[in-house]
């Protein structure tokens, strides 16, 4: 049975759709735009499938992510479930997420989403404010948003998950507030407010490298933090993990909690990884390469790697610290013992506090999660 | 002995003393230019780096001069810095005669008089040599002058040469068989020879380098070091020549080497008298002095793990350098370490750079200190030198600092700023002289204390590189002395007290607050850094904190990124040490102990 909180042992499934209509000038997600290979990627990924039939029990949650899974039209929506369910056991109560975007979804394509085992839909919002959708370089206004949220609770989709992005270049607190505030009338079921964050590799990090773009300075990107935090607590939100929130316990990500608490998971698609017991791989981030290697019946393996006990004691301690539930408090092994020190002084400051035999962050811990996990 | 001709070539840093010494060695034809290196003397790296020499050695040149005879010139090379002036005297000792190199475009310089000076002392026969004649900014009329006025040397006595090229370097070998008389001394009498250097070898122990004087020496033979009243047999005897060069005996008027399985170079004292233990001479040797450190400073490990690899180098280091001393000390900050002492601050900064080089360790020194003396109320005297032992203030009747003469030479235009910088430093009894019209010697007498900083960094600076700088230890002087305390966190980093002169506790206070605050990273919390006098607090600075440090996305793929970026953060922090929740960075240990000044 799945405990309240939404988290189970059983492995997930992912599926990484990489297609996009347009790509976003800070997006670091492995996505093209030319969707003329989306029939073959479909047959690589059935075939990827039965390489891995038989290998994990059954899953208990399903995910769709991207790339935009909503460009795919009912017909390759279907085929990829199909795949899925045919090649792996699948349990009952699965949590079948597919991310989307605002602007994708009409009433014909709900329609057809309503037929399919997919119970949860995680939008893409990213922001309420106009100015900031367009800096962001999206190709959604916020009215296409609220749109797509009203059809999708018509449709009678009671798990709704809505992505947001704050700390942009020249947003105003102002801004930020607003659009919390409209989420909230939304009440959607789940929240995920992500601090915007540059990699090199993007068009948005390069002139951000280049001095060209500024990003908020370390105080108030911390404001926004709290301010996001507080706020959405004050509707009741609980904030379950650094960058996201859930309406109920019971609506938390079943999914990505895999990801914090060291579950199996399997990654399909051009760079998805995989996690299983002390072995994590990934796929060549590449179309063309991924869908050659299964057409020539290789896996598309970019690279493999076995964790010791230590890098697994460490990403315990800081997937663990980035998450309400924390690290074991009683598990000595999993600090360095001069953190000690450290540790005390933590939770004597209000960064970190006990909670049921746990070692658990504050929000003041969480918005300092990777400084706690470095230290501790 | 009349075949015989012991020289050092003595000079200002950098006026060429190491390259003239390499020509020398290959017109010997000790080497064929293939298999030469340059600057053979200088045999340990940071020598070759730092283009100083630390240690001296001695080398036997066979030289067949213009009247046909083969003779055998004994170089003794000598340690060019302040900090290693007793060795120089010691070498000096060993010889008849001078080789006094001066660069052609600097000029005379302080060490030039310095080690002048010494030779003079010594009787030495002295034979000015103009170095660098081939740099077009060379001024050879101008140094002539200054030879005469400022050496009271003979100018026409000198030599012109460009070590770099060769030339002049066949006239200087001439000069030392025709100029410096050969060794006078008695084969027959007891033996007595002088103790200039030792070395370890890995083989064989102790190398201990001498200037035989009278009597012999040879294998089989007991020998007693006179002040270290130790007695050992005779295992070998030799010269050098680039290597060890086995000879039966050593006899009066030669420089050479004997092995005699002695453990430690700590066992021999630069400036001891070896004699016949059954047929001892009569005295000593003038001139013994033990080779007293004047900076301590307490050497930490950065990892507690490494305390025992620290010793193990410590041990090994020491066994090469006899002026270094160094005893258990320990830091409620930073754990179990040693307190060590050197001659002066380059010599810190050889024995640290070593340790971390050819040890690889990581360390944290304290902020050095010079040895204060005490008189305590109840008549007592104590000499301290670490704060950690700084008496009970009730108790002091009076307090006392080591002072130096220091001597600076310098273009005249900067007289005023030089003047300044003295004065600064709380320095009295200045002596101008004036030995040529346009250049200064100036004479100030100095708390030691406020040189062993930054001093010659500073002066080099004012005088845009044309200042030189020497000292002499004097006396003692009493000071207002005060023990300042660094908290971090309100912890006391005993590491980071110092001793100073209460009229600059506040300005060194604020000095290391600030340096501290440019070097510890922020961190979670907010970090306040004081300066305590007496457990007044008389500075302060904050850190402030962290307070958003999260990637805001960590899914599936991100792990094995996000674990390797923070297992790099892990290993910097390793390298860090822990004062109660705060990481300081061994950086800012380093940056206090750069900066202060007294
Ligand atoms: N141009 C020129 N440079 C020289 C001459 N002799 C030495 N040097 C350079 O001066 C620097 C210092 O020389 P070094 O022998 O290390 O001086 P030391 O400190 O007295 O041992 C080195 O860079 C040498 O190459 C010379 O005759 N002419
Ligand atoms: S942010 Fe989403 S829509 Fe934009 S490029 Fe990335 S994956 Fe595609
Ligand atoms: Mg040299």
């Amino acid at each position: 049975m799945i405990p309240d909180n939404n988290t189970s042992t059983l492995p997930g499934l992912y599926i990484h759709v990489p297609f996009c209509v347009t790509k976003c000038p800070y997006c670091n997600f492995y996505s093209v735009t030319d969707r003329s290979a989306i029939p073959s990627w479909i047959n690589a990924l059935r075939r990827e499938m039965n390489w891995y039939k038989g290998e994990f029990e059954h899953f208990d949650t399903v995910y769709l992510g991207g790339g935009t899974p909503s460009v795919l039209s009912p017909n390759e929506l279907a085929a990829v479930l199909d795949g899925a369910y045919e090649a792996f056991t699948i349990s009952g109560d699965c949590e079948v997420t597919i991310e989307a975007n605002p602007g994708d979804i009409d009433e014909d394509f709900l329609s057809f989403l309503r037929d399919t085992p997919v119970n949860r839909v995680n939008l893409g919002v990213q922001s309420f404010d106009d100015a900031v959708l367009a800096y962001l370089g999206r190709r959604h206004d916020s009215e296409d948003c609220r749109t797509s949220i009203n059809l999708l609770r018509n449709s009678g989709y009671d798990n709704i998950g809505l992505d947001l992005i704050y700390a942009v270049p020249g947003q105003s607190m102002k801004s930020w507030k607003v659009t919390l505030e409209e989420a909230l009338r939304w009440k959607p079921e789940h929240l995920s407010c992500y601090e915007l964050t540059l990699e090199t590799g993007t068009p948005m990090g390069r002139r951000f490298a280049d001095g060209d773009v500024e990003l908020p300075g370390e105080d108030e990107r911390y404001d926004f933090f709290m301010t996001t935090s507080e706020r959405l607590e004050k509707d009741g939100y609980i904030h379950y993990e650094v960058s996201n929130f859930a309406r109920r316990e019971t609506f938390r990500s079943r999914h990505n909690m895999k990801y914090w608490n060291h579950v199996t998971y399997l990654g399909l698609g051009p760079s998805a990884h995989s996690f299983s017991g002390n072995r994590r791989w990934w796929n060549h981030a590449s179309v063309e390469r991924y869908i050659s290697d299964l057409e020539h019946n290789r896996r598309p393996l970019e690279e493999r790697e076995s964790l010791t006990d230590k890098d697994l004691r460490l990403e315990r301690v800081f997937l663990g610290l980035r998450t309400i539930d924390g690290i074991d408090g009683n598990d000595p092994a999993l600090f360095d013992p001069p953190a000690n020190n450290i540790l005390q002084q933590c939770l004597a400051d209000g960064l970190l506090e006990h909670r049921a035999g746990r070692i658990v962050p504050t929000r003041r811990g969480l918005a300092l999660a990777d400084q706690l996990a470095v230290l501790l | 002995m009349d075949s015989i001709r012991n020289f050092s070539i003595i000079a200002h840093i950098d006026h060429g003393k190491s390259t003239l010494a390499d020509r020398m060695i290959q017109l010997a034809g000790l080497t064929n230019s293939r298999t030469f290196r340059d600057q053979i003397l200088d045999t340990m790296d940071i020598e070759r780096e730092r283009g100083i020499t630390i240690k001296s050695q001695a080398i036997t040149l066979p030289y067949r001069a213009q009247d046909g005879g083969t003779y055998y010139l004994n170089l003794i090379d000598t340690p060019g810095h302040v900090d290693f002036s007793y060795e120089v005297s010691r070498s000096l000792a060993s010889c008849e005669g001078v080789v006094l190199l001066v660069d052609a475009a600097q000029g005379v310089q302080a060490q030039t008089l310095a080690n002048l000076y010494l030779a003079m002392e010594h009787d030495l026969e002295i034979i000015p040599v103009i170095n660098k004649i081939d740099l077009p900014a060379a001024d050879t009329e101008r140094v002539m002058e200054q030879i005469e006025n400022e050496l009271g040397l003979d100018p026409f006595g000198s030599i012109l040469c460009s070590a770099k090229e060769g030339t002049g370097v066949p006239d200087i070998m001439e000069a030392i068989v025709q100029r410096i008389p050969p060794p006078r001394g008695d084969a027959g009498k007891p033996l007595s020879a002088l103790i200039f250097d030792a070395q370890y070898d890995a083989f064989r122990g102790t190398v201990v380098f001498c200037r035989v004087f009278d009597g012999i020496m040879k294998a089989g033979q007991a020998v007693r070091f006179m002040h270290n009243d130790t007695v050992y047999r005779v295992e070998e005897v030799g010269r050098f020549s680039l290597v060890r060069e086995k000879k039966e005996q050593l006899e009066a008027g030669d420089v050479g080497y004997l092995i005699a399985g002695i453990k430690n170079v700590a066992d021999v004292s630069v400036g001891d008298t070896i004699t016949d233990d059954h047929r001892p001479c009569a005295a000593p040797l003038p001139g013994f002095k033990e080779a007293k450190p004047v900076v301590f400073a307490s050497i930490y490990p950065i990892a507690s793990d490494d305390y025992e690899e620290l010793v193990v180098a410590l041990e090994k280091y020491k066994l090469n350098d006899a002026s270094f001393t160094y005893q258990k000390d320990s830091s409620v900050a930073l754990g179990q370490g040693f307190r060590c002492g050197f001659l002066g601050l380059l010599h810190l900064d050889i024995v640290q750079e070593r340790l971390e080089r050819e040890y690889d360790l990581s360390i944290i020194l304290s902020v050095p200190s010079v040895r204060y003396r005490f008189i305590l109320k109840n008549g007592e005297t104590v000499y301290i030198e670490n704060p950690a032992h700084y008496p009970e203030s009730m108790s002091i009747e009076k307090a006392e600092e080591p002072y130096i003469r220091a001597t600076m030479m310098f273009p005249e235009q900067y007289l005023g700023a030089v003047m300044k910088l003295c004065i600064d430093r709380r320095g009295e009894n200045s002596h101008i002289n004036y030995p040529s019209p346009e250049r200064v010697e100036l004479q100030f007498e100095l708390p030691l204390s406020s040189v062993i900083y930054d001093f010659y960094d500073s002066l080099k600076s004012l005088t845009q590189g044309y200042g030189s700088f020497d000292y002499d230890i004097i006396d003692y002087r009493e000071s207002d002395l005060v023990l300042l305390d660094i908290l971090v966190n309100g912890e006391k980093v005993d590491a980071l007290s110092q001793i100073v002169n209460r009229a600059v506790a506040r300005e060194r206070a604020l000095n290391t607050c600030e340096r501290l605050k440019e070097e510890i990273p922020r961190q979670m919390f907010k970090i306040a850094i004081q300066g305590a006098v007496g457990g007044e607090i008389i500075a302060r600075t904050t850190i402030s904190a962290f307070r958003k440090d999260v990637t805001a996305k960590c899914y599936g793929g991100d792990i094995t990124r996000k674990r390797k970026l923070l297992e790099k953060q892990k290993k910097g922090k390793k390298r860090m040490k822990m004062v109660g929740s705060v990481s300081i960075p061994q950086s800012a240990f380093v940056s206090v102990l750069k900066s202060d000044k007294g």
